[in-house]
């Protein structure tokens, strides 16, 4: 068995009395696409939170290349490797495609402390942008301004935003979320495509691109992991079918 | 400090009312309504002996002076999103930096200048690594105390005519000339310097450390996703600003050739802001345009009424009411076209 990328173990937090991450412990193996579900409520933005640093954890590890990060923010993460996309859609609207991706790329090629040469002109950065625009479709979007992208295209512009960081493991929270189908079908065929070159951490409502995707999925109730499995184990897991799929299909 | 928070280095953060970026003044339209100031302010020493009001030169040094303040202050105010309320004070310190060294027999402008660049740049340099560690209106009310602090630091400097100020024997001298003595050599010394630092700061803004401050203020969460700490970067802004504004206090303590603590109260710093928000935040044109809007208003209001300030007052509200942006806010949608 390969090392693991990202190896968590007995992950808290609590906000007062309660447990939104309740000790979560699990693995992902490099070039896995490891799903995380659960319900309404079940704490996983709390743990995307935890993993890419922008929350404290009160207890537990977290491994990322055999290296405990635990502590390290969020800025510290990224430059490790490790990224994330947001939930809400966050880009600088005001800013051109091309511009936000180059941005991350600019935040891991030298010193950024420079003062005179106009950076939008910066050919090296804006190569390996429009390569990053390029695997999500959106290169020929690279001179529009980002806020006036359609939601599908902003989502996408997310991702390419996390692989111009030079990741190699995207968290990504919630790509498809307020999408429609055909958006939605374009996003799966380009985390399809991304599964090949790096491991991907997908918290994701919606069950059909999750199954269609994940190597793994993990289940998350009220904080607690209740099963970590491929998708037709989990499918078939009696606590998973009892706390959430039952609920969908009575939903 | 807090590593694996979520905490951003924003403050003061001000609703983004700054033009669109991509409309005519964001290009080379900017730089074209600069060059037509800069040209204007350029050809007025003739027609102020032309039409024999050589007066108008000391209000257009005056004018010019308070725009690259009022400029340094947007690299803050308009590019860093901190709403700093002790600017004015930087303006003070350079100022002082002149009557002191002055008062001591060092008259020349260079070494003036850049003991007030480094006493604005180490006062910004800790009172903005102070300031900065706060958010929102508590980044107001810190910058504000550290202004006030300035201030009465100065009003209790007797050595240095404490509250009644000081008087400059000569203006600055370059190698022994006394290349400033006359209006007109300071004037466009002045101008110079405005020119200069209206290009230097429109460099900056569009470098890559300017793209940072930009973006920083416009999503600070993202930028730290992708791996940068907008405090650095905010603190080099105060920074530079803070010696900017410093070269200002070196200009106006030779117009006047006079200083005291008034240079630095909060109101002045008031009066900033309202220059730059006047002129339209972060577009670095805006707030010279600003500057020159608001000391012509304060001059004409002033011929009607001594309570001109309440006129001033009444139009500032119609203005932020009505326009967004500013003056370069209506100039953008007089003259700009929107873009798909």
């Amino acid at each position: 068995m390969s090392e693991a990328l990202l190896a968590v173990t007995d992950l808290r937090k609590s906000f007062g009395a309660l447990h939104v991450t309740d000790g979560v412990s699990f693995d992902v193996r490099t070039n896995e696409l490891h799903a995380i579900i659960g319900p309404n409520g079940a704490g996983k933005t709390t743990l995307i939170h935890q993993l890419s640093g922008a929350l404290k954890s009160d207890a537990g590890t977290v491994r990322f290349t055999g290296a405990d990060v635990t502590r390290l923010s969020m800025v510290e993460r990224v430059r490790r490797g490790l990224a994330r996309s947001f939930q809400i859609t966050s880009i600088l609207d005001g800013f051109t495609v091309l511009e936000n991706a180059a941005m991350a790329v600019q935040a891991r090629s030298g010193s950024s402390f420079r003062f005179l040469r106009p950076a939008s002109k910066e050919a090296a950065l804006n190569d390996e942008a429009m390569a990053a625009l390029a695997r999500v479709k959106l290169d020929d979007r690279a001179h529009r301004r980002a806020g006036s992208l359609s939601h599908g295209e902003k989502r996408q512009l997310e991702i390419a935003i996390a692989l111009a960081t030079g990741a190699k493991l995207l968290l990504l929270d919630e790509p498809l979320a307020g999408t429609g189908h055909e958006e939605s079908a374009v996003l799966v065929a380009l985390m399809q495509e991304l599964k090949q070159s790096h491991t991907i951490v997908l918290i994701e409502h919606d069950m059909d691109a999750v199954f269609a995707l994940a190597d793994r999925v993990s289940v998350l109730v009220y904080g607690r992991l209740i099963a970590t499995g491929t998708p037709e184990e989990v499918r078939t897991h009696p606590d998973v079918r009892a706390a959430y799929l039952g609920e969908e299909e009575a939903a | 400090m807090s590593a694996g928070t979520s905490d951003v280095a924003i403050s003061g953060a001000v609703p983004d009312v700054a033009p669109r970026r991509g409309g005519v003044l964001a290009g080379r339209g900017s730089a074209l309504a600069a060059a037509l100031i800069f040209a204007a302010l350029a050809v007025l020493p003739p027609i102020a002996s032309a039409i024999g009001d050589p007066f108008l030169v000391v209000t257009a040094t005056r004018i010019v002076v308070f725009a690259i303040a009022a400029l340094s202050l947007d690299l803050v105010l308009g590019y860093g999103a901190m709403v700093s309320f002790g600017h004015a004070a930087f303006v003070g310190l350079g100022a002082y930096a002149v009557a002191i060294l002055s008062s001591h027999g060092i008259d020349d402008v260079l070494v003036q200048a850049l003991a007030a660049i480094g006493a604005c740049a180490l006062f910004a340099l800790v009172t903005g690594a102070i300031s900065l560690r706060t958010k929102g209106v508590y980044f107001i009310m810190i910058t504000l105390a550290f202004g006030q602090m300035a201030y009465f630091f100065m009003v209790s400097l007797s050595a240095y005519g404490g509250d009644d100020g000081l008087t400059l024997s000569a203006r600055s001298t370059l190698f022994g000339l006394p290349v400033l003595a006359g209006d007109i050599p300071l004037f466009y010394a002045s101008l110079a310097v405005l020119a200069l630092a209206f290009l230097g700061l429109r460099a900056l803004t569009l470098s890559r450390f300017g793209r940072v401050l930009r973006g920083t203020k416009e999503n600070p969460v993202r930028m730290q996703a992708i791996g940068f700490r907008p405090f650095a970067f905010q603190l080099t802004a105060y920074v530079i600003a803070g010696a900017l504004a410093g070269l200002a206090g070196v200009l106006l303590a030779n117009q006047a050739e006079f200083v005291s603590p008034a240079y630095m109260s909060w109101q002045r710093s008031g009066e900033l802001i309202v220059m730059v928000v006047l002129g339209g935040m972060g577009t670095l044109v805006g707030p010279i345009g600003g500057a020159i809007a608001f000391l012509l208003l304060e001059d004409w209001l002033a011929l009607f009424s001594e309570h001109w300030k309440l006129g001033l007052g009444v139009l500032l509200v119609l203005l932020v009411l009505f326009t967004r942006g500013g003056i370069a806010g209506g100039v953008e949608r007089l003259f700009g076209k929107a873009r798909p």
